[in-house]
């Protein structure tokens, strides 16, 4: 058996790519799909640790990460849609109307 | 044997996360995020969590994978990122950071989580088989497991208000581009008076 710290390192490692994705990348669909790797990161993490309790709540509160997540795309996608319709890119520094 | 698979699995998948952010074009992205999410749901099969490895298939493989190389390519936007960056210099200070993150989780990693998480000592290989969470999701958690519908209708309910193209905003749209090209052409009208 594979020991829990070496999956919560590549975890975090995942974690971290994520991270500099998004704040690095301007295509607003790239900076999306790092968040999504985030979450992946955290679910692994999440699984890891709840084979080495041997406790079924971490998978199932991983299964409702991963429904929630499904639902976030859904709605995230549909909003860059909205977004690109209106303004005509997805360059996340050109869509700052919101600034103060 | 089980630790080649997951040092291989893990190399794949780190690969693939970093391929995601680096590559220019953003369907090679969402391909390479296909490719790590491949890993992981392997990872899923080496910690025994059969059914969270075909809800990964499914779910983040098949169908949310799928939904962005859709909006990708419906909206063509693989390459917005050529035209020079606005604030270049935010990006070694985000690169810096990352790093400081990676570091410090690794540190909080072997720091804590080496000899604490002790391993029970009984094993049950199938301790989380699909029948087991079946049954806990309909008994134990079944409320959540109902508010989940919710979220998704609610989800389902957002995409269409979202997508659906209202008259008026496309209206007021067109009046806000029309009013701007005739006040352009007034100031040219003006600066050839004045030139």
């Amino acid at each position: 058996m594979v020991p829990t710290n070496y999956f919560v390192i590549l975890s975090a490692i995942l974690f971290t790519v994520g991270v500099i994705g998004v704040l690095t990348r301007r295509n607003a669909l790239v900076v999306f799909m790092s968040v999504e790797l985030m979450l992946n990161s955290a679910n692994l993490a999440l699984v890891a640790f709840a084979q080495a309790r041997q406790s079924l709540t971490g998978q199932i509160l991983v299964f409702f990460v991963i429904t929630v997540a499904a639902a976030e795309v859904a709605v995230g996608l549909a909003l860059l849609v909205a977004i690109f319709r209106s303004r005509r890119t997805l360059d996340v520094d050109e869509v700052s109307t919101l600034r103060g | 044997m089980e630790y080649i698979v997951f040092v291989v699995t893990a190399i794949i998948a780190a690969v693939g996360a970093v391929a995601m952010v680096l590559s220019k074009n953003a369907v090679h992205s969402a391909l390479f995020l296909l490719l790590n999410f491949g890993a992981i749901s392997v990872l899923y099969l080496l910690l025994r969590a059969p059914f969270l490895f075909v809800v990964q298939l499914i779910v983040y493989a098949g169908a949310i994978i799928v939904l962005f190389l859709f909006v990708v390519m419906l909206l063509g936007a693989e390459r917005v990122e050529d035209t020079p960056d606005s604030i270049a210099w935010q990006r070694p200070l985000a690169i810096g950071l990352g790093i400081l993150l990676l570091l410090e989780a690794l540190y909080v990693a072997f720091s804590r989580t080496v000899g604490a998480v002790t391993p029970v000592a009984q094993r049950n290989e199938d301790f989380a088989s699909p029948e087991r969470i079946g049954q806990a999701l309909f008994s134990t958690y079944l409320l959540p497991f109902e508010i989940t519908s919710v979220v998704l209708l609610a989800a389902i309910v957002g995409v269409v208000v979202l997508s659906k193209r209202s008259g008026r905003v496309e209206q007021a749209q067109r009046a806000l581009e029309h009013d701007a090209d005739g006040r352009s052409e007034q100031m040219e009208q003006v600066m050839e008076r004045v030139g």
